[in-house]
């Protein structure tokens, strides 16, 4: 049985108005509700309250909706293009190309520079940004490369692991050589966060993600296409390896940009879009790339909300976070479905 | 009905090639594929059937000769309009997951639907009648993961008739499918060919069945290109008794069928009721024993229905009841 789309969708919407506020509202530092709402529209306050609610609450959430509904819309584009369920937004060795470049700023610049990147402040956070963008699009423009070369699904996902493998393989040779307290300022990168994102850079992320998640819509009946396998699609009137090209490349330049302004985000992109197959119970990407985008937001919104918890002060790491909700969301999901499809 | 010549190939060489090498599969194909026909494409394994059928479909490129579709050069198709002209059933099986029938039916309007691929109220009917043709109305809303083979292939065969095209290509769309299925859908393909005028080309390995449906029968060989005709001038030519010559299957040019021929050790005379007699000699012809009125043996039986008298050499005899008491003392 299919449960009314527009239903689903407004409840997506609702939740992530109610997540976006709760983000807002909890923290180490209780602001009462009414002043959350006052300094929102404007209002005049307590200072302490004001800054904490604008300047790192607010930015925060906005990161973190925005970061989620990218990773999920490129997920869900990973797993029809590959038609893996395991496929999701890393899988082509994207994200640790941005590790790889973050890595290059942090532990090679204090190694020959003497002293690292990452501890210029602002200029250092900027730095690592560009690093991890150049990081990421320099690896997705390999996997373009390969991906005209290679005609088999499988084996351009392959390569693609394997990419991911050697990126990770040179991080651990920097790593081994670079001063302990670079080492642990790339570890804490790679916890992946919401909250780094600070001030003007909110903004530039929000506006590069406003023009690239609309821009992911225009390939729904490219996806739809490749759902059926490419012979199938191809029939149909589908050039298949363009579409494939295209995907991969949207796909990947939102993955580089959530990854360069966030870290590594994991699982988010993975989970999203089986919890809305789950919900909705279709193929269809004209349903599922609306869903997963704001069903990723509200994960990402809780998600963050979870790590920031009163009691875990100093806040969780997000990705840990991201697992241990998102695993299980994935198991439960496939687990009920089978189930369903069994009794019918 | 017009029978026009929709696909003509000449000198038509297939195959794969790459930077490095090209391999030819098969080569100086000319012959023509009709619409208003059911064309069957026979052979064994490796004899290029699939890649017969992917390079008509515009998947591979031709190594040499010339392809003609609705007298258009296939290679001048652009993929859009090429998808109006062919729809194919192909081999490989899709692993779709929370689609229903109707949906995936409804694909096959994908190469007149705008950019989202939403479905007219037009579109909605013609995938409905695709479904009537076929027969799968009750299927409509269930999912395709939950669909047997033979479901599944009604489903894709609905999905080409949904997409207008005059051609189809079908390839093996009777393998995986027990014996009623294939039937029955060898007559739907056969039915449509009629009805609509499509033309229909078809890979496959049930060789009877195929002589049985086929308007006209492409039977191919490893090196030795592609020969072609209706089945009845096929048989009657020895073309098919030559074609499929193996160890223990021979050609009966009196029904035009195959049937198995094992090596028989001896030999009975079998006398007595005609349907009776049909029915013993079978059985016996399986177990390696000549059986016929002819048979000058020391054994013999006379057969009627439900009485089997058996009588041997020394003068003993004996009564069974059914065929395989018959057997056991044999």
């Amino acid at each position: 049985m299919k449960r009314p789309v527009a239903v689903g969708m407004i409840l997506l919407g609702v939740s992530i108005v109610v997540l976006f506020f709760l983000n807002l509202l909890l923290g180490s530092v209780s602001v009462p509700a009414s002043q959350v709402l006052k300094i929102l529209f404007g209002g005049e306050s307590n200072d302490i309250w004001q800054n904490i609610i604008l300047k790192s609450r607010f930015p925060q959430a906005l990161t973190a909706l925005v970061a989620g509904a990218g990773l999920s819309v490129a997920g869900l584009q990973m797993q029809t293009v590959f038609r893996n369920p395991l496929a999701g937004p890393s899988v082509l060795g994207v994200s640790s190309g941005a590790s790889l470049g973050v890595a290059f700023v942090v532990l090679l610049s204090g190694r020959i520079g003497g002293i690292a990147l990452s501890r210029l402040g602002y200029m250092g956070e900027f730095a690592m940004t560009i690093a991890a963008i150049v990081g990421s699009l320099a690896i997705m423009a390999l996997i373009v490369y390969v991906a005209q070369k290679v005609r088999g699904n499988v084996t351009l996902l392959i390569i693609g692991v394997m990419i991911g493998y050697v990126a990770t393989a040179i991080i651990g040779v920097l790593k081994f050589f670079s001063a302990e307290e670079d080492v642990r300022a790339y570890v804490v990168w790679g916890l992946g966060s919401f909250a780094r994102v600070s001030g003007g850079q909110v903004m530039t992320f929000v506006a590069i993600m406003a023009v690239l998640l609309p821009l992911s819509f225009l390939l729904v009946k490219t996806l739809n296409l490749l759902l059926l396998g490419d012979g199938y699609a191809r029939n149909l009137g589908l050039n298949v390896s363009r579409a494939r090209l295209w995907v991969i490349i949207c796909a990947g330049v939102l993955v580089a940009v959530v990854t360069a302004y966030c870290g590594p985000i994991s699982f988010l992109g993975l989970a999203v879009p089986h919890l809305c197959r789950g919900i909705f119970r279709t193929s269809d990407h004209r349903v599922l790339m609306p869903s997963s985008l704001l069903a990723g937001a509200a994960l990402a919104l809780l998600c963050n909300l979870i790590a920031r918890l009163p009691g875990f002060e100093g806040a969780l790491p997000v990705n840990s976070v991201t697992a241990l909700i998102g695993a299980p969301v994935v198991a439960v999901v496939l687990f009920r479905r089978r189930k369903e499809d069994t009794a019918e | 009905m017009t029978h026009g010549n929709t696909i003509e190939l000449h000198s038509l060489a297939i195959g794969y090639s790459n930077r490095h090498s090209v391999k030819t599969v098969a080569e100086g194909i000319s012959d023509t594929i009709r619409s208003g026909e059911l064309t069957c494409l026979l052979g064994e394994n490796g004899a290029g059937k699939s890649t017969l059928l992917r390079t008509l479909s515009g998947f591979l490129p031709h190594l040499g000769g010339e392809i003609t579709i609705l007298g258009k050069p296939l290679s001048d198709y652009r993929e859009k309009e090429l998808a109006t002209v062919i729809g194919v059933v192909l081999t490989e099986k899709t692993n779709l997951q929370n689609m229903t029938v109707t949906e995936l039916v409804g694909m096959g309007r994908s190469p007149y639907t705008g950019f989202w691929g939403r479905l007219t109220d037009e579109d909605r009917r013609m995938v409905d009648e695709a479904m009537a043709l076929v027969g799968i109305e009750a299927l409509a809303s269930r999912m395709v993961q939950t669909l047997s083979d033979g479901e599944r292939q009604k489903v894709m065969i609905a999905k080409a008739l949904a997409q207008k095209t005059p051609i189809i290509f079908l390839d093996e769309p009777t393998a995986f499918l027990d014996y009623p299925s294939k039937v029955e859908i060898l007559h739907l393909l056969h039915r449509l060919s009629r009805e609509m005028g499509k033309t229909i080309f078809l890979s496959t390995h049930d060789l009877e069945l195929a002589l049985q449906i086929a308007d006209r029968l492409w039977l191919m060989a490893r090196g030795s290109g592609v020969i072609t005709g209706t089945p009845e001038d096929l048989a009657l030519n020895g073309t098919l008794d030559r074609f499929f010559r193996r160890k223990g299957v021979a050609f009966e040019k009196q029904t035009g069928l195959y049937r198995i021929e094992p090596e028989y050790h001896s030999a009975v005379r079998l006398t007595g009721d005609e349907i009776a007699c049909q029915m013993v000699r079978k059985a016996l012809r399986r177990c390696g024993i000549d059986a016929s009125a002819e048979n000058d043996a020391p054994i013999s039986i006379h057969a009627e229905p439900g009485r089997f008298v058996l009588r041997e050499a020394r003068g003993g005899e004996k009564v069974a009841t059914s065929i395989a008491q018959l057997l056991e003392w044999l």
